[in-house]
């Protein structure tokens, strides 16, 4: 069925779908339609699941800690300041394997107060052991949700779905909903591989010492390593029933690109507009939108980008003290592989627009310069 | 072990139920009551009872991965979540088909009376279907012995040195959770093991959140002899120091034990090396406090159902 | 109430055999926290009651109830001194482990 949503209702849609038996959530602007639409899904009986209204973001993500470790399928949806003050337990998630999905809702953060988009918030969460989807569309934040519980239960890793504030939670798309009996096929009731249960009694999660704690670490490094084939051939599979796509990045004209933009989110789709226009010009642009930001998918990027004879990377992001956050991955994924340049650029920071202007000051810095810069090339600053 | 054919005869009297769910072998030091508590809590709840514990002493206690010391299973959570925990296990339970078990939070002072507070309060105010136990050792144990809001007034800890002893009142957290109208809360103390088994009994057949504040002294950290630890407790509650009652919907209160003759608080005080430092007039302003919340309970009882 | 059989370390020989997640496999019975105590509890059964008092307050789930009696597991018995305190007839005695 076709709907016109918004991307917050994809999330919601996406988690109804996937049949989630708990969800715990806070509400916070860019997110609250999520949960106020789940909530009505769960008061309406449309969706058999219990719908804890917790007191805050850390109490959501505990709640979903405890029903995931019960065996139950868990959903969570929060953006910036929420998603920091559920920063320990992302971390208890993973480290205990527990496959929650969580709908993060990318937004700046305070202060000064912002509710506009940028990803400091999930990029701060890179190293909790999370797998991270960066989506461009509504359509993807929908199938990615349902994807998303298919590899994270798989692996017993936790899941987030990114969009970013307003370009994507508030605007309305034409969306394939699918069929349930479809989904139902295509992403089977969870079944864990360990469960609390006083049929079978254990102690999940004790003291831990030096002589276990780095094999369980390297167990989950391992079964992260696993990730990037498992979204390829659920992604696969996920066409063979629904149509679309899902990868590990989605290219656009990168085969005989000279110059590589590498996006991520709406700035994406954006990007793409920009890269027809540059054609058009007789420029060879292409866009390398990275949709699964952990696991880095090294090899894929490392095989398109190499081609081309310059790479430039928009970051809606910093690492203080360092440069872009994509930009660093980036360049570690090349090293040893590939003596390609790498430009990095700033921009969008706090929900500024990121528009074909913005491309083309990027295209035509990247043009100019032989070399990268030791220094950040920040986009739109008013200086 | 062999006795004389004649005295066998006669049975054993236990006064509580046989079962074991806390086996020996944990980490708990010499004589202490946050055991106990557990084993008597254990032996009212039975086997269908699941656990979340946060960080304090018995996520030690109950020994290092890969082992445990309770035969019924336990979510060992973080340090100020363990109210919501137990929550969102019982709402997992209940989806994935088990309506039965009973889920228990089970955690320190600490963990209940300050960085816990506030998913124990969301989790009073919607009156999620868990029992949530406190063990009360007055101060941050796991982590050596620091002042929490539980500590009463007076008592040593390693952040409140003899010189700077805490002056401040130990919080009043049942007062707190039963102006949350939950259907049920009781103090209880180890030193009276039918009493709590009967509160954690009764608890288990209550639907909502349901609260049991228990007593339990600490030998490490209130410097007391080990073999002390019941003493003390009964002397808690001679004294008035740490009263038992019960409160029904946050309205109805009843004192189960009120003291014939009221021991002077000082009996208490000086077996206990934290309060060695306290001269009389701080003794007598103890004592004062001690009547006061005492007269004030009393009042509550004849007054209610508020 | 029943004496506890000790049950087996658990050994690891590589990340393989260890689980997903750190979860427990086994009780705690394989520690002997026996060997911790300075002072051991004995009980005169002589003067035993049989009240039950010493099983009950026993924070190391030590004392057994064999033949109607109470019975020390000494590979667990702490020394606390508990029980012997609790003793309504006095019958337990805290005596110095020989070392
Ligand atoms: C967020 C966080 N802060 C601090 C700690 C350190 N910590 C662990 S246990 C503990 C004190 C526990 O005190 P209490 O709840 O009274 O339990 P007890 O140890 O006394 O049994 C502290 C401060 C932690 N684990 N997590
Ligand atoms: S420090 Fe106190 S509460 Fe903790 S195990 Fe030792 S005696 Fe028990
Ligand atoms: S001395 Fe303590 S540990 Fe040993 S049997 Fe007596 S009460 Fe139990
Ligand atoms: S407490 Fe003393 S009298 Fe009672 S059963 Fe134990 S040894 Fe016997
Ligand atoms: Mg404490």
């Amino acid at each position: 069925m076709r709907k016109v949503i918004m991307g917050n209702h994809a999330l919601s849609y996406g988690a109804m779908l996937s049949r989630v038996q708990v969800i715990a959530a806070y509400p916070i602007t860019p997110q609250t339609q999520v949960v106020e639409l789940l909530s009505e899904m769960c008061a309406d009986k449309v969706l058999d699941a219990q719908f804890i209204k917790v007191e805050s973001e850390h109490s959501a993500m505990a709640a979903c800690l405890g029903a995931s470790l019960a065996g139950a399928r868990t959903f969570t949806a929060t953006s910036a300041q929420g998603l920091a003050l559920m920063h320990e337990l992302l971390h208890w998630a993973s480290g205990g394997r527990l496959p929650v999905v969580l709908g993060n809702i990318n937004r700046a953060m305070a202060p000064g107060w912002s509710i506009w988009s940028d990803q400091n918030d999930s990029l701060s969460q890179r190293d909790t052991g999370w797998v991270q989807f960066y989506c461009g569309s509504n359509q993807e934040v929908l199938d990615s949700v349902i994807q998303a519980f298919k590899v994270a239960e798989k692996l017993h890793i936790p899941a987030m779905i990114i969009l970013d504030a307003f370009s994507l939670s508030h605007t309305y798309e034409v969306v394939e909903v699918p069929e349930q009996e479809k989904v139902d096929e295509y992403l089977p009731p969870f079944q864990p591989k360990f469960r609390l249960t006083p049929d079978d009694p254990h102690a999940f999660g004790g003291l831990t010492s030096p002589d276990h704690y780095l094999e369980l670490r390297y167990k989950l490094q391992k079964d992260m390593e696993k990730a990037p084939a498992l979204i390829e051939e659920t992604g696969q599979e996920f066409q063979e029933l629904f149509g679309r796509k899902l990868g590990l990045v989605d290219p656009y004209q990168c085969d005989d690109a000279e110059i590589i933009l590498v996006t991520s989110g709406t700035a994406g789709y954006t990007a793409c507009v920009a890269v027809d226009h540059f054609r058009q010009q007789g420029l060879k642009v292409g866009n390398l939108r990275i949709r699964t930001f952990r696991p880095f998918p090294f090899e894929i990027v490392r095989d398109i980008l190499s081609q081309a004879k310059k790479v430039a990377v928009v970051d809606r992001n910093i690492s203080y003290g360092h440069h872009g956050i994509f930009y660093q991955e980036i360049k570690s994924a090349l090293y040893g592989h590939s003596p390609v340049p790498v430009f990095g650029y700033i921009t969008g920071l706090g929900g500024r627009d990121i528009t074909l202007d913005t491309f083309r000051q990027i295209i035509e810095e990247t043009q100019k310069n032989d070399a990268p810069s030791e220094r950040i090339s920040w986009i739109g600053v008013k200086k | 072990m062999k006795a004389d054919k004649e005295i066998k005869k006669k049975r054993m009297r236990l006064s509580l139920p046989p079962e074991e769910y806390m086996h020996s072998g944990h980490l708990a030091c010499q004589g202490c009551g946050a055991t106990l508590a557990m084993r008597y809590a254990l032996k009212a709840l039975g086997p269908r009872t699941a656990l979340s514990i946060p960080a304090c002493c018995w996520s030690v206690i109950d020994g290092p991965f890969p082992y445990s010391s309770l035969s019924i299973p336990i979510f060992h959570c973080a340090f100020e979540t363990a109210a919501v925990s137990a929550a969102g296990l019982k709402a997992g339970l209940e989806m994935v088909g088990d309506k039965e078990t009973t889920v228990v939070a089970w955690a320190g002072d600490g963990g209940t009376f300050d960085i816990g507070i506030q998913a124990l309060s969301g989790v009073a105010e919607r009156n999620d279907n868990i029992i949530y136990v406190c063990y009360d050792n007055e101060a941050y144990m796991n982590t050596g012995i620091q002042r929490s809001s539980a500590t009463p007034y007076g008592a040593w800890t390693t952040t409140t040195p003899v010189k700077h002893y805490k002056n401040r009142p130990k919080k009043d957290i049942d007062a707190i959770m039963a102006a949350h109208r939950i259907p049920y809360l009781a103090t209880a103390n180890i030193s009276y093991p039918e009493d709590l088994y009967r509160k954690v009994r009764k608890a288990k057949d209550i639907k909502g959140t349901r609260f049991i504040h228990i007593y339990t002294p600490c030998p490490t950290g209130w410097k007391t002899r080990p073999e002390d630890t019941i003493k003390l407790g009964k002397l808690a509650v001679q004294t008035c120091i740490f009263p038992l009652y019960e409160v029904e919907d946050g309205s109805t209160w009843k004192i189960n034990i009120k003291p014939r003759d009221k021991k002077p608080v000082k009996d208490y005080l000086r077996l206990q090396g934290r309060f060695r430092h306290l001269n009389e007039e701080a003794i007598s302003f103890i004592q004062e406090e001690v009547d006061k919340k005492w007269a004030r309970l009393l009042k509550y009882e004849e007054v209610s159902p508020l | 109430m029943k004496k506890q059989e000790p049950t087996p370390k658990i050994d690891f020989k590589s990340e393989k055999d260890m689980p997903l997640a750190p979860y427990s496999l086994g009780l705690m019975l394989h520690n002997f926290t026996g060997a911790w105590r300075n002072i051991r509890p004995e009980i005169n059964l002589k003067e035993c009651i049989q009240c039950g008092i010493c099983w009950k307050f026993c924070p190391d789930t030590a004392i057994y109830i064999e033949n109607e009696y109470p019975v020390i597991d000494y590979t667990y018995c702490k020394g606390c001194g508990l029980c012997a305190e609790e003793c309504p007839t006095k019958c337990i005695t805290m005596v110095e482990e020989e070392k």
